[in-house]
C-alpha cells in the first residue's frame, strides 16, 4: 500500500521547506538544524528526552496504524489516551495498596481496557447504525477531555493538592521503572517497542491480521469469502483503543505520576501523522515516532540556542504529513496508469 | 468524392515493453459496419482508445472525413478533437454518473458551461427523436444508478448519438442484451448506417459478427491478422484467425442425475429495489447436473446469487445444502456446507487486489489446519499450496507472491476457479462466470464446470449469455421480475421470448 520512499522523502522535504521561515526569522538554517540535531542526539540526556517524547507517540501511532489498516478511522486516540490515564489514576493512587508486581499490571490492564471501551463505543455505533466513526471519535475527544476536567475537580481531585485540578499521585510501587538513573526515559518505552513488534508480527502472520488486511482492502470481497467483517472491526477497535489507552498509562504511571487536564499536548492527533509517515506499518511507527519526537525536542533546543520560535516543530510535522499525502497521491496516480497499460496490452 | 470516412494508418502503441498495437491500418466506409474481432488483450481497446484520443500513438496517423467528405488528419491524443470530428465511443465499462438521470447524463458536457438557464425541452425532444429512430428505449428521468446494465448501455449509445456522431465505436455492445434486444439493436444500427453512420463494432461473439457486419478485421497480439468481407467468411475461419486454432467445442457426456444437493424452497427476499428482490423462488439442483438460470440483467439474478452465497437475509423460505437446512445463511455457513461460489463481479467480490495471489487462494480456507495453526498462518504451506494451484489451474502472472490486481481478467477468474474447485464443492454457484473473458478463458470455465458435474457436483449457472447456458446446462430456468419459471425447451427463440416476458 505504501512505500517507505515517500515518507523518508517527505521528512526531508518538510525540513527543507522549514528552512524558509527559518531564513525569514533571521537564522542560518544549517546552524539551526545543527542545534536541533545536537539537542536530540548531543547527550545521553538529550536522547533520553527524545525517547521519552517518542514513547506515547509510538502507542498512539500504533493505535492509528492498526485501525487505519482496517479502514476504521480512529481519530479519537487523544480521548482514549485520557481514558487510559484516568483509569490508571483510579486504580493506582491507593484503591489497591498492593505490591508493584500486582499493581503495575492492574494499572496497565485497566488503562488499556478504558481506552478500548472508548473506541468500542463508536465502532458499535458504526456497525449498528452506520454512524461515521470519523465524526464520533473526533467529537468524543472533547467530551472525554471535559469529563476529565470534571473528574479532576471532583472525585479524582487530590485532597492534598490545595485545590489544583490534578489527581493524587500514583503510588510509588505503581510507577513504571525508569530505565536509567536520573533520566526520565522509562519502561513504557519497552512496552511500546514490544507492542510494535507484536503488532507487526500479528499483522503479517496471524489469521487475525490476514482478516484485518482483507477487510481494510476490500470489505465486500472479505465478507463474500466468509470473513466476519464486524467482528474484525470490533477486534481492531479494541486493540487500537487499548494502545491509545496505554499511551495515557505510560504518561501518568511512567512520567508525570499524576493526572492533569494538560497531560497530552495532542499525542493522539500527532499519532495519526506518525501512522501516515510510517505507511501504516507498526515497525515504521517506531521510526516515525522517533523522527517526530526528534523534531519536537530538537526544536525546543534550537529555539533556546537560536532565538527562533519552537512552533517551527509543528510546522515541520504538519508539512511532513502533507508531503506524505501528496506523495501517496502521486504514487497512486502512477500505479493506475501502469495498470491501464497492462490490461490493454 | 471518396466513400472512405475514416482511415487509420500504421498505428503502433507500446506500454513499456509490451506491444499493444503494431502497425495497424484500417479503413471505414460510409454506412459500413466493420467488426473488430480479437481475444482479450489482442489490442482492440487500445486501438479504439487511440482513435478516440485517450492514448497518443507511438507512430501512425488517423484521417477522418470532414463535412465535404475530404479526409483530413485528426489531431492525435485529443478526445475533444475526436468528438468534434464526429467520432462517438461506447465503452465496455460505462462512463455514466450514477447519481443523475439519463437525460442529464446524455446532455452532460454537450451544453455550454456558463448558460444561465438550461432548457431540457430541446434536448429531450432530440433524444426522443433518436430513441424513436433507433429503438434504444431507456427511462430518461430515473437516476442512472437505478437502471439495469442493459439500460445503462442504451444510455451510453444515446449519449454518443446525441453528439451527432457519424462514426460510432461500440465496445462489446451485446454482452448484456437479450437475443431479441440484440437483434433490434442490429436492425437499428442497420437503419442508422443507411443514414450514413458508420459503425466499428468490437465483439467476441462470432455468430452475431457474421450475421450483422459488412466487413471483419481480426486482431491478434496487436497485429491485424486478417480482413475480409463478411459474405466470404465463416465461423471456423475467423475463430482460427483469432486464436490461431479452431474454437474449442465443449464436450459433454450424458450422466444420470443424482440426489438434490441444493434446494431453495419458496424463497423471498426484499431488496432495495424490485431488481434485487425475489418472490417465492424454488429450485433444486441435483448431483451431476447443471441448472442454467437465463434472464435479462436486473431481473433478480443478483439477489439469487447473493442468497446462495449467504450474503442476503431471507424474508421467507428455506435453503438446504445436501439435504441439510442452513438455518443461519452466512458466507461462512455456505462455504462449510460445501458451496463453492464464483461471484459475478470478480474484481469487487472475488479478489482482494492489494493482497497476494496466494492469500487470495486461501482466503476461504483460513480455518483449515494446513493453512494455520493456533491462529498463526503457515506461510510456507500457503505458498506451496498456491504454487500447486497456480500450476494446475494455469494462473499466469507475476507469481503467487505478487498482488492479485496485477493479473489480467482471465487469470483473476482462474484464481477464483482454483480457489473454488480445489475444495471439491458439492454445489457450485457460477454467476456470470465468463463475462468479459476471452474465448480461451471462457472455454476453460466451461470445461471446469462440466468436470465438476461429472465428479458429482450440482452447478447453478446464472448467466445472461444464452449461448453459454444452452451449451452447458442440463435444465434451464428463466428468471424474470424476481420469479423463476422452468422451461423444457432448448430453443433460442423460445427462451429469448420468455426472457423478455412473452408467452413462449
Amino acid at each position: 500500500m505504501f512505500e517507505f520512499g515517500i515518507p523518508v522523502l517527505s521528512a526531508f522535504v518538510s525540513l527543507a521547506l522549514a528552512a524558509i521561515p527559518l531564513l525569514l526569522a533571521g537564522a542560518n538554517p544549517i546552524a539551526a538544524y545543527g542545534q536541533m540535531i545536537k539537542g536530540v542526539f548531543g547527550s545521553v540526556f538529550a536522547i533520553s528526552e527524545m525517547l521519552t517524547r517518542a514513547t506515547p507517540l509510538i502507542f498512539t501511532g500504533l493505535a492509528a496504524a492498526l485501525a487505519f489498516r482496517a479502514k476504521l478511522w480512529n481519530i479519537g486516540a487523544e480521548g482514549q489516551l485520557y481514558l487510559g490515564a484516568m483509569a490508571a489514576v483510579a486504580v493506582g493512587v491507593g484503591a489497591f495498596d498492593v505490591a508493584g508486581f500486582i499493581l503495575i499490571p492492574l494499572i496497565i490492564v485497566f488503562g488499556a481496557a478504558a481506552g478500548a471501551a472508548g473506541m468500542a463505543a463508536p465502532t458499535f455505533l458504526k456497525a449498528r447504525f452506520g454512524a461515521d466513526e470519523v465524526v464520533t471519535t473526533l467529537l468524543l475527544n472533547f467530551i472525554i477531555l471535559i469529563f476529565v476536567q470534571m473528574m479532576l475537580e471532583g472525585p479524582l481531585q487530590d485532597p492534598m493538592g490545595l485545590g489544583w485540578p490534578q489527581s493524587a499521585p500514583v503510588l510509588d510501587q505503581g510507577m513504571l521503572p525508569r530505565l536509567m538513573d536520573r533520566m526520565r526515559v522509562h519502561s513504557g518505552l519497552i512496552i511500546a517497542l514490544i507492542a510494535a513488534l507484536v503488532a507487526q508480527f500479528m499483522l503479517a502472520r496471524s489469521v487475525w491480521g490476514f482478516q484485518l488486511r482483507a477487510v481494510g482492502e476490500n470489505a465486500v470481497a472479505a465478507r463474500h469469502a466468509g470473513i466476519k467483517v464486524k467482528r474484525s472491526l470490533y477486534s481492531v477497535a479494541i486493540i487500537s483503543g487499548g494502545l491509545a489507552g496505554l499511551a495515557g498509562v505510560s504518561e501518568v504511571a511512567g512520567l508525570k505520576g499524576y493526572l492533569t487536564a494538560d497531560l497530552s499536548p495532542g499525542f493522539g492527533y500527532t499519532g495519526i501523522v506518525v501512522a501516515m509517515l510510517a505507511g501504516l506499518s507498526p515497525i515504521g511507527v517506531v521510526v516515525a515516532a522517533i523522527f517526530i519526537a526528534s523534531v519536537f525536542v530538537g526544536a525546543d533546543s534550537m529555539s533556546r540556542a537560536m532565538g527562533v520560535s519552537s512552533f517551527l516543530a509543528d510546522l515541520v510535522v504538519s508539512m511532513s504529513l502533507l508531503c506524505v499525502l501528496i506523495g501517496g497521491f502521486i504514487a497512486k496516480y502512477r500505479i493506475i496508469r501502469a495498470d491501464k497499460g497492462n490490461t490493454t496490452s | 468524392m471518396s466513400n472512405i470516412v475514416l482511415s487509420l494508418n500504421g498505428l503502433s502503441k507500446k506500454f513499456g515493453s509490451v506491444v499493444a498495437n503494431a502497425d495497424v491500418s484500417l479503413t471505414l466506409e460510409r454506412g459500413e459496419v466493420l467488426a473488430l474481432l480479437g481475444e482479450n488483450g489482442a489490442g482492440k481497446t487500445t486501438l479504439m482508445n487511440m482513435l478516440f484520443g485517450h492514448y497518443l500513438p507511438d507512430s501512425g496517423t488517423i484521417d477522418v472525413a470532414d463535412a465535404n467528405g475530404q479526409l483530413c488528419p485528426l489531431q492525435l491524443g485529443h478526445p475533444l478533437a475526436a468528438l468534434s470530428a464526429g467520432i462517438g465511443m461506447v465503452h465496455q465499462h460505462f462512463t455514466l454518473a450514477e447519481n443523475i438521470n439519463a437525460l442529464d447524463n446524455i446532455t452532460l458536457g454537450a451544453e455550454p458551461l456558463l448558460a444561465v438557464r438550461r432548457s431540457t425541452r430541446l434536448a429531450r425532444s432530440k433524444i426522443d427523436r433518436i430513441i424513436e429512430k433507433s429503438g434504444l428505449k431507456a427511462p430518461l428521468s430515473t437516476p442512472v444508478g437505478r437502471l439495469s446494465v442493459g439500460e445503462r448501455q442504451r444510455v451510453e449509445i444515446l449519449k454518443a448519438l446525441y453528439r451527432d456522431a457519424n462514426i460510432l465505436v461500440l465496445d462489446e455492445p451485446t454482452a448484456v442484451l437479450t437475443p431479441q434486444e440484440a437483434d433490434t439493436l442490429f436492425e437499428n444500427i442497420k437503419a442508422m448506417t443507411k443514414d450514413g453512420i458508420s459503425v466499428i463494432f468490437i465483439s467476441h461473439k462470432l455468430h452475431e459478427v457474421l450475421a450483422f457486419s459488412d466487413r471483419i478485421a481480426v486482431l491478434r497480439h496487436g497485429v491485424k491478422v486478417g480482413e475480409m468481407a463478411t459474405s466470404q467468411a465463416d465461423e471456423k475461419a475467423i475463430a482460427r484467425m483469432m486464436v490461431g486454432a479452431e474454437s474449442p467445442k465443449v464436450e459433454r457426456t450424458k450422466i444420470a442425475t443424482g440426489d438434490p444437493v441444493l434446494q431453495l424452497k419458496n424463497i423471498s427476499v426484499a431488496g432495495r429495489s424490485k431488481r434485487d428482490s425475489l418472490e417465492f423462488v424454488s429450485l433444486e439442483v441435483h448431483a451431476h447436473e447443471i441448472l442454467g438460470i437465463a434472464g435479462i440483467s436486473g431481473n433478480g439474478q443478483g439477489a439469487l446469487a447473493q442468497v446462495v452465497s449467504g450474503l442476503m437475509t431471507l424474508s421467507e423460505g428455506t435453503i438446504q445444502v445436501g439435504g441439510k437446512e442452513i438455518t443461519k445463511p452466512a458466507p461462512q455457513a455456505m462455504i462449510s456446507a460445501g458451496v463453492g461460489r464464483i461471484p459475478e463481479d470478480r474484481h469487487r467480490e472475488g479478489i482482494i487486489g492489494a493482497m497476494t495471489v496466494a492469500e487470495n487462494m486461501v482466503i476461504e480456507r483460513l480455518e483449515d489446519s494446513d493453512i494455520q495453526s493456533r491462529g498463526l498462518l503457515r506461510p510456507d504451506a500457503i505458498e506451496a499450496y498456491a504454487r500447486i494451484l497456480e500450476h494446475s489451474y494455469d494462473v499466469r502472472g507475476p507469481g503467487v507472491t505478487a498482488a492479485a490486481r496485477l493479473l489480467s481478467g482471465g487469470n483473476i477468474q482462474k484464481l477464483i476457479l482454483a480457489r473454488v474447485f480445489e475444495r471439491a464443492p458439492k454445489v457450485i454457484l457460477a454467476s456470470q462466470p465468463t463475462r468479459g473473458l476471452d474465448m480461451g478463458a471462457a472455454a476453460e470455465v466451461g470445461r471446469r464446470l462440466l468436470e465438476a458435474r461429472e465428479r458429482g457436483a450440482g452447478v447453478l449457472l446464472i448467466s445472461e449469455d444464452l449461448d453459454e447456458i444452452l451449451g452447458l446446462a442440463d435444465r434451464i430456468m428463466i428468471i424474470r421480475d424476481g420469479q423463476l419459471v422452468e422451461t423444457k425447451s432448448h430453443d433460442r427463440e423460445a427462451i429469448g421470448l420468455m426472457m423478455a416476458g412473452e408467452a413462449a
